[in-house]
């Protein structure tokens, strides 16, 4: 079949092209999905369904039993505060507080604004230099309060130069 | 001349600041004119050095750390290309700090010396000679090679990794698979991600070892989502693998094929039990599956599967390479070998210590790890992740060892150590155990799904002052239950940091205002 050059695929037909015809598809197409849209939104639970001979509790199933997948739409930054053990051990429960009083936000909310996300995770690997944060792919350790609130005023920052 | 600098690339340099700290090297060099070439390598697991900067001289490399972006100008006017040693920074040569010349480094031999994505620097430094020998021999001879090392599983289940290879070898013919479990869940852990990240071509030769044992032709590495940087890297180094002929379709050329990749998990502890990961990976909810039927004989898909964690399959290249006996010579008992600790939590020096089974806890945590960060008195260590027992001072003399710490309920797991100093709350440790096992719990069987919930409930009460002795009991009870009732590790361990708090740290089960603090 010949393509338009122009044509682009919609993320979840991508998604689905690339994967379909490897065994145990569903995963590689939730992350590609989310990874491209920040979210899976339900119209592609029914697309990936269909495409993967699954129905759509299964799917659904899937999206829900793991953490990582959302079906509602991030703020613009993700942070994920480590919960575990050895963060605790160096003042994680204090900075969890701390993060949630700063951004208005308890685990699994965003901002009306749309800024931000929080969410808690249970171990980075930056074991040894806790308390760890990770703010979209990066990883923060010995995160203190004031440095949370560094790291938050350097994305503000972002913020407001990006659009324009 | 030249002089080449290196400043790490994994995870935990980089949440230090190793980026922003290599592109100000750059700028100044180039500002002041200098000489230098900066490479990026695997980190040498002295987490609390890092960002860890070496310089090469002629007397080997010499460390500064922890450097930040602003002791640059100050290190550089001291001396930091020559290796001048008089910069309060300066740690002498790497290879002669006592941290690190202490260890009994086989598996992570190269970590932290290497750019992680060499081949020409993986090979000079005995890299891929394990798997030259290995294509030379008969499967069953490296089954029997990796039998005879006494190596056991290192992600918590300590099973012996040439058992369950043999059982996989004389599985029925047909399609096989090496599954490599790099779904390090556990807190305290992360030598997995230090393999992986900084020196990704000895877990690949180590896959590629196990199929050509088991007549496997196709590998996954179930990498846990958490740990972006060690997908980037894997996918980088599995690409020019197979660009150099190490995977593929005819390994070096011997006809013998075998397809490695990288498949995502998604933030589910869960994930780590084999028979769930296995389930994930076939794109399903991580349930736990019952077992028999074994992985080893009916896992991936179906069909027979190595199910090997992130440092078992990277000890095999060393086994093959220099022989079993070079690696049985280490350890004691049946603990053979080497265990990779880590060293993390409340640490004055947290990192990687790879050192042969027999070590004192007391000697880890004080000789290396120096004690506590906060400087206050050490209370508590957990060891082997969240499904690990609390270890008050009267156990810290316990040798790490397999047997030795099952005999004082305790478990080695995948080696990560905990410190704690003495402003826990042991009651709050106790509760977050149940209360982390209500969160992962993949729901299958009862026990674990609705006695964490119902664990959470019952030290509440207890803390809470409500019926204290009566709470009590019912909590054993149900440890009981869950210990006797789940299917897998996660609900029938998860009991035992619980015990380990009522038997050792009573006290902080009292309610809140009765107790010390």
């Amino acid at each position: 079949m010949d393509l338009h050059p122009d044509f682009t695929p919609n993320p979840v037909q991508a998604a689905i092209a690339a994967w379909r015809s490897q065994p145990g598809a569903l995963l590689p197409v939730l992350h590609a999905v989310q990874d491209s849209l920040g979210y899976i939104p339900r119209d592609a639970i029914v697309v990936m369904a269909e495409a993967l001979g699954l129905t759509r509790a299964e799917v659904s199933g899937v999206i829900s039993f793991y953490h990582h997948f959302r079906t509602t739409p991030p703020g613009q930054h993700i942070v994920e505060i480590c919960r575990a053990e050895a963060c605790q051990a160096v003042g994680a429960r204090q900075l969890e507080a701390h993060a949630k009083s700063r951004l208005g936000l308890n685990y699994h909310q965003t901002r009306a604004d749309g800024q931000f996300s929080l969410e808690p995770v249970y171990c980075l690997g930056n074991c040894a230099c806790g308390p760890s944060i990770r703010i979209g792919d990066v990883v923060h350790g010995r995160v203190s309060e004031a440095r949370f609130d560094d790291l938050l005023a350097g994305l503000a920052i972002q913020a407001v130069e990006l659009p324009g | 001349m030249t002089v080449r600098v290196f400043v790490p690339n994994d995870t935990t340099a980089l949440a230090m600041g190793g980026d922003a700290l290599a592109q100000e090297l750059a700028a100044v060099a180039t500002q002041r004119g200098l000489d230098l070439e900066l490479i990026r390598n695997g980190s040498r697991g002295l987490c609390w050095l890092e960002p860890l900067v070496e310089v090469e001289t002629a007397r080997g490399r010499v460390a500064y750390g922890p450097v930040s972006v602003a002791d640059l100008p100050a290190l550089l006017d001291a001396g930091l290309l020559e290796g001048a040693t008089s910069h309060p920074l300066c740690q002498g040569l790497t290879e002669e700090i006592p941290y690190l010349a202490r260890q009994h480094r086989l598996t992570f031999a190269r970590i932290g010396v290497i750019d992680p994505l060499s081949i020409e620097q993986y090979c000079d430094h005995q890299g891929f000679r394990g798997l030259e020998r290995a294509l030379q021999m008969a499967p069953a001879a490296i089954v029997g090679e990796i039998k005879s090392s006494g190596l056991r599983g290192r992600g918590g289940a300590a099973f012996p990794t040439g058992i369950k290879w043999e059982t996989v070898l004389n599985a029925d013919p047909g399609q096989k698979y090496i599954v490599c479990n790099a779904d390090e869940g556990d807190s305290g852990t992360f030598a997995d991600r230090l393999v992986m990240e900084c020196d990704p071509y000895m877990l690949i030769e180590g896959m590629v070892i196990a199929g050509l044992a088991v007549g496997a032709t196709r590998g996954y590495i179930y990498l846990r989502s958490e740990y972006p940087l060690a997908r980037r890297i894997l996918d980088t180094a599995i690409e020019r693998a197979l660009a150099a002929g190490y995977l593929g379709d005819s390994v070096l050329g011997s006809g013998r094929a075998f397809q490695l990749e990288v498949r995502l998990g998604a933030g589910a502890y869960i994930c780590g039990e084999e028979t769930a990961l296995l389930e994930s990976l076939e794109g399903r909810r991580g349930m736990v599956r019952p077992k028999p039927p074994l992985p080893a004989l009916k896992g991936l898909f179906g069909r027979p599967t190595v199910v090997n964690n992130v440092l078992s399959l990277a000890a095999v290249p060393f086994i093959l390479d220099r022989g079993a006996q070079a690696y049985a010579d280490c350890g004691v008992g049946r603990s053979r070998g080497t265990l990779p600790v880590q060293l993390a939590g409340n640490v004055q020096r947290g990192g990687l210590v790879e050192l042969a089974f027999g070590i004192t806890l007391r000697e880890l945590i004080e000789d290396f790890g120096g004690g506590t960060l906060s400087g206050r008195p050490l209370r508590a260590v957990q060891v082997g992740g969240p499904l690990g027992a609390y270890l008050p001072a009267t156990q810290w003399d316990t040798p790490l060892d397999y047997e030795a710490f099952a005999a004082v309920g305790a478990v080695l797991g995948h080696g990560g150590v905990v410190l704690f100093d003495d402003t826990v709350d042991m009651g709050e440790q106790a509760r977050f155990a149940m209360e982390f096992c209500a969160v992962e719990s993949c729901g299958k069987c009862t026990p674990c799904r609705i006695g964490s919930t119902r664990g959470v409930e019952v030290i509440d009460r207890i803390r809470a002052g409500d019926r204290p002795e009566a709470n009590l009991s019912l909590l054993n009870d149900l440890s009981s239950t869950m210990v006797d009732g789940s299917l897998c590790a996660m609900g029938s361990m998860t009991p035992i940091p619980v015990r380990s708090v009522l038997q050792h740290f009573s006290e902080d089960l009292r309610p809140t205002d009765n107790r010390r603090r």
